[in-house]
């Protein structure tokens, strides 16, 4: 199928993207990578009567590391993040998760960004941001307002992003050294979308003990305190701890009632609990 | 130089072209005032159309089945007793009877202005009860498709030799199994640009086809326009599969459009459109009982087999190949001496079902190998010697097997021995016993197939379907440089053909296969011929070829011997130089002669020329029985309910090999296409008939991390009736894979009482039949308590 007819815009200034978005009398949609939007508006899914390319705006494609934080543009690629090109602060996690997405064709268009405001509960960076405890910027015509990653994605395909708001940017916290990570999802081949996401982090110097069940039907599970999970004692350390029947309790009331899709979840975090503790 | 004969490796000639990227397909196609054709199709699986609403600014671009005035519905009849004729309008009248079904036609200068008014028609429709079902629809309140029917059955074969002799067997084994629908996915979908030629009063339709002269009998057909009023070009094709050998009903709306229009006009096939209107395959369901002895001799199979149909009868193969074939070949390559089996080719709310590589082979050889695991459980053996006891033996060769089908050669005891020793049965026994570290179970799997090929003129008028193959021909042409033209019917989209050809063509004229050119898709330049499927262009265009050149040989002969100044019987024709007692002259001599120096020639000499046009089929033309026996380890994820294929091997006998790198391809082909159908590929609907996998993000394809290399080793036992001993070997590499992958699985499995029958073999069913055997352990152990 091909698109219906569009007017295409590609603006250098955030000012100028936000006044186009936020136009009374045109149903507009911001374009970053297209990997999402691309497909949607192919097969009429969508049709906008604008589509606001962002690529072009220098703040969309910033990179700023701190001591604490780093910050990427929303239009950084996954091709970017797993090459190196942009610094990590994460250990190493956010390439490893970055070169599992999709297909190389994918990763060199799609963006951090885009992925996340797509939503789809699927999807990589909407579970893995979750777990690292990321935040997104959001840039609206009257100032910037930060959300979790996991107050952003509020349900499938859904976000919190206002009328005329664009997502500018992620910020990363830097994780410490000794730090422990694991990211593990199960596909059924190669570069397809997610069955069932497990991440867990534990960071002791900064006491922070985090798990995320993703690829369920509506937004991730962020299980701030992991322990939980653990028979509630103060601290985790063994994978062997970890209480599978808690885990398919928190599932169940989550409202995911099919005992296979439980089965594939609670086995996939266990796998990252045994990845990250091992 | 290099060996270029029959049985060289020789580098394909066409990948110059294609990977390069100066290939050129239908949709690279453009001429001069063409415009894009989409079609308005039915958002329902069962409806009856009240009314279709044109926006008046559109009326012109758009058109209904009222427009189509004369225009002939396609029909494809089997003579086969019973079968039930079914109408295929071009555009809907009335009813329609599956999603995807073509109602409105619109026609604008981009496909996007096309879909624009496509979108802009308001359907009126009625929505009836839809039977998806095969089973449901065999129900006496189910929906009706074709409701003058009075039921939804196209056919009812049935087959029985002496089932009662089996029924004292010590072993009874029952087992209902059933393979999904699927999808043909060829990287090139389907694709029409049709254009009206005023000058030549001629129709030229390019289409993505692997028969283009059946397309041309069809659209003359259905248009009624003399055969010598349409063109058909197939350029080349990405990729046929058997979805290219079916006559769409796109492309008689197109040729009917560029006829009233006076200008060309094109539509190229979308994936959704493909996936879900389209080409769709493969649906059986099988309920079997195997009997046998405690030594696992099989003493008899006793069958019920349903194929789902869809709703049309497609053209030219028809609704019975399936079903119908099913009752021929579910036997496969054993030798058993009762037999019972009833098919129904049942009508229902889906896209008609299409042949698709392997056709009824691929579901017949799941049902019958699962079958024989089963008893290997039951008895207590291992599944190689199961078959051992079972399998056709050398000695019987040639045989006629319990449905008549004539073996016409091979050692199928002794591929199954090969593939056994190759995969290291032992070491995996040991293996299992020791268990992985990693938690999985590992399991070892086996299937034998044979794969009846280039089958002719007698099994074809027998189905009565309306494309009968006859003798094959192929046209010669030495060119005055001493180069060689074949004009072949058959068409190559992955065959190699422009390859193999040349190779036969060398074998017997001895010219330089870089200059032999091959030319082929295009009925005005081709001889007439049923194309290109069922396996059969090595034989049945290989033989053409060489037969065409054998008489160009002697034909050069006569005129080399006049050069020579020699007797034509004392001259002899050797690698590609006539040749006498005192001297020898080349083919580049004589062809120079013959068309640009008559003058050096005497006047009695033989008025043929150097161009000819013979036709070939095998003296015995009930097929080649190429075949096979895979072999497979498998790690299975109990948790998880992946699979991974650790090691395959496969030990096939193609008979000669007329280029063996070619033929690897087309096992590695078939062999992916093969886990595609275990492992990956189902088109599933809802209640309603609805395809629910309109993307290839729902609809899952094995990519290249998902079909490791297998190993290969061919065996090369001659075919008896052939030129060259060859065989056809296209569909082989996909029969098997299912077969073997399921009973890999059920091996690994059967430690925890589980088994599959339905493919493919997805996570959710492995974890399913794992969950079911708990659930019944569980209950045996609480009646034990």
């Amino acid at each position: 199928m091909k698109p219906a007819r569009f007017d295409y815009q590609r603006p250098r200034e955030l000012g100028a993207a936000l006044a186009l978005l936020a136009g009374e009398n045109v149903t507009a949609k911001a374009l970053a990578g297209g990997q999402s939007l691309g497909p949607l508006l192919n097969m009429r899914l969508v049709q906008p009567e604008l589509v606001v390319d962002i690529t072009a705006i220098p703040e969309m494609i910033r990179v700023e590391e701190s001591a604490d934080h780093l910050v990427l543009g929303a239009c950084i690629t996954h091709a970017d993040i797993e090459d190196g090109r942009v610094p990590d602060v994460t250990n190493g996690a956010m390439r490893d998760v970055a070169a599992g997405i999709a297909y190389r064709a994918v990763r060199n268009r799609g963006t951090i960004g885009g992925s996340l405001t797509s939503a789809d509960p699927s999807a990589d960076w909407v579970s893995a941001l979750a777990a690292l405890g990321a935040e997104v910027i959001l840039r609206g015509r009257t100032g910037t307002r930060t959300l979790p990653v996991e107050d952003y994605v509020v349900g499938a395909l859904e976000t919190s992003l206002g009328a005329g708001e664009l997502l500018e940017a992620v910020r990363v916290p830097r994780l410490s050294k000794p730090t422990r990570w694991a990211y593990v999802k199960k596909c059924r081949k190669t570069g397809e979308f997610a069955h069932a996401i497990g991440a867990v982090l534990v960071d002791p110097e900064r006491n922070i003990r985090r798990a995320v069940i993703g690829a369920t039907e509506s937004r991730p599970i962020v299980l701030a305190d992991a322990r939980e999970l653990f028979g509630g004692g103060p601290d985790i350390s063994t994978p062997g701890a970890f209480d599978a029947h808690m885990a398919d309790r928190i599932l169940l009331n989550a409202g995911m009632g099919d005992p296979i899709d439980r089965q594939i979840h609670v086995v996939t975090l266990r796998r990252a609990v045994a990845q990250a503790l091992q | 130089m290099v060996e270029q004969g029959i049985g060289a490796r020789l580098t394909r000639k066409e990948d110059d072209r294609l990977m390069r990227g100066r290939g050129q397909y239908v949709a690279d196609i453009r001429l001069a005032g063409m415009q894009d054709v989409a079609f308005l199709r039915s958002p329902i699986a069962h409806g009856r159309i009240r009314g279709i609403a044109v926006p008046p600014q559109y009326k012109n671009a758009v058109f209904t089945s009222a427009d189509l005035v004369g225009v002939k519905p396609i029909r494809a009849v089997s003579s086969l007793p019973g079968f039930k004729a079914s109408e295929q309008p071009v555009l809907a009248t009335g009813k329609v009877r599956q999603v995807g079904e073509l109602v409105a036609m619109c026609v604008a200068p981009t496909r996007a202005e096309a879909e624009d008014i496509a979108a802009s028609l308001t359907l009126d429709i009625e929505e009836l009860p839809a039977v998806h079902d095969m089973l449901a629809a065999r129900a006496p309140d189910s929906p009706l498709v074709h409701e003058h029917w009075g039921d939804n059955i196209f056919l009812e074969t049935f087959a029985d030799v002496d089932i009662t002799k089996a029924f004292d067997a010590p072993i009874k084994v029952t087992r209902e199994l059933r393979t999904s629908r699927q999808a043909m996915c060829p990287m090139e979908g389907r694709a029409v640009v049709a254009a009206w030629d005023s000058r030549l009063e001629q129709l030229t339709v390019y289409t993505a086809a692997q028969m283009p002269h059946i397309n041309r009998n069809g659209l003359s057909e259905c248009l009624s326009l003399d055969q010598a009023a349409v063109r058909v070009v197939s350029p080349d094709v990405g990729g046929g599969f058997g979805y290219k050998g079916i006559l769409l009903p796109e492309e008689i709306c197109l040729s009917w459009l560029a006829m009233k229009r006076g200008h060309p006009v094109r539509w190229i096939e979308d994936r959704r459109e493909h996936l879900t209107a389209s080409a769709n395959c493969r649906e059986h369901h099988y309920v079997i009982t195997a009997y046998a002895d405690r030594d696992g001799r099989l003493r008899g199979i006793d069958c019920e087999a349903h194929v789902d149909s869809g709703a049309y009868s497609s053209y030219p193969f028809s609704a019975c190949l399936e079903a119908a074939q099913v009752v021929s070949i579910l036997p496969g390559p054993y030798d058993f001496e009762a037999y019972r089996c009833r098919t129904f080719a049942v009508a229902t709310n889906k896209c008609p079902i299409l042949p698709y590589r392997g056709v009824a082979r691929t579901g017949v050889c799941f049902a019958m190998e699962v079958m024989l695991d089963a008893i290997a459980r039951e008895v207590g053996m291992e599944p190689h010697e199961v078959r051992l006891k079972n399998l056709v033996r050398p000695e019987q060769m040639p045989f006629d097997n319990i449905t008549k089908k004539h073996f016409d050669s091979g050692d199928y005891p002794q591929a199954l021995r090969r593939t056994v020793a190759a995969i290291g049965l032992p070491e995996i026994r040991e293996r299992q016993k020791r268990g992985e570290t990693d938690g999985r179970l590992i399991g070892f799997g086996l299937a034998v197939y044979c794969e009846q090929g280039s089958h002719g003129t007698a099994v074809y008028a027998g189905w009565g379907v309306p494309m009968i193959p006859g003798h094959e021909q192929a046209t010669a042409r030495l060119t005055p440089d001493g180069g060689l033209e074949l004009r072949v019917g058959v068409h190559s989209h992955g065959q190699s053909l422009e390859t193999t050809l040349a190779q036969v063509a060398h074998e017997i004229l001895g010219v330089d296969t870089a200059k032999v050119r091959v030319v082929l898709g295009d009925t005005a330049l081709t001889p007439y011929s049923t194309g290109t499927w069922g396996s059969r262009c090595a034989v049945m265009a290989g033989g053409a070829v060489a037969s065409a050149c054998r008489e160009i040989a002697e034909r050069a002969k006569q005129i080399g011997a006049k050069l020579l100044q020699a007797d034509p019987a004392s001259v002899s024709f050797r690698d590609g130089r006539v040749v006498s007692a005192s001297g020898d002259v080349g083919i580049a001599d004589i062809t120079r002669t013959w068309y640009l120096r008559p003058q050096d020639l005497p006047g009695d000499v033989n008025r043929g020329g150097l161009e000819a046009t013979i036709g070939y089929k095998p003296p015995v033309d009930s097929g080649t029985f190429s075949y096979a026996a895979h072999a497979t380890l498998v790690a299975v994820d109990p948790e998880l309910g992946d699979v991974e294929i650790l090691d395959y091997v496969i030990v096939e006998d193609g008979g000669k090999l007329i280029n063996p790198m070619i033929v690897d391809g087309q096992i590695y082909g078939g062999y992916a296409q093969g886990i595609g159908t275990a492992l990956y590929e189902e088109m599933p609907f809802d209640s309603a008939g609805q395809p629910l996998a309109s993307t290839f993000a729902d609809y899952l394809l094995p990519g290249p991390t998902e079909v490791p290399a297998p190993r290969l080793d061919h065996m090369e036992v001659l075919a008896p009736y052939t030129l060259f001993g060859q065989k056809g070997i296209g569909e082989g590499g996909c029969i098997a894979p299912p077969a073997a992958i399921t009973n890999a699985v059920n091996d690994a499995l059967k430690g925890l009482g589980a088994e599959l029958y339905v493919s493919p073999i997805t996570p959710r069913r492995v974890l399913e039949a794992i969950a079911a055997a708990k659930a019944k352990q569980a209950e045996r152990a609480g009646v034990a308590a």
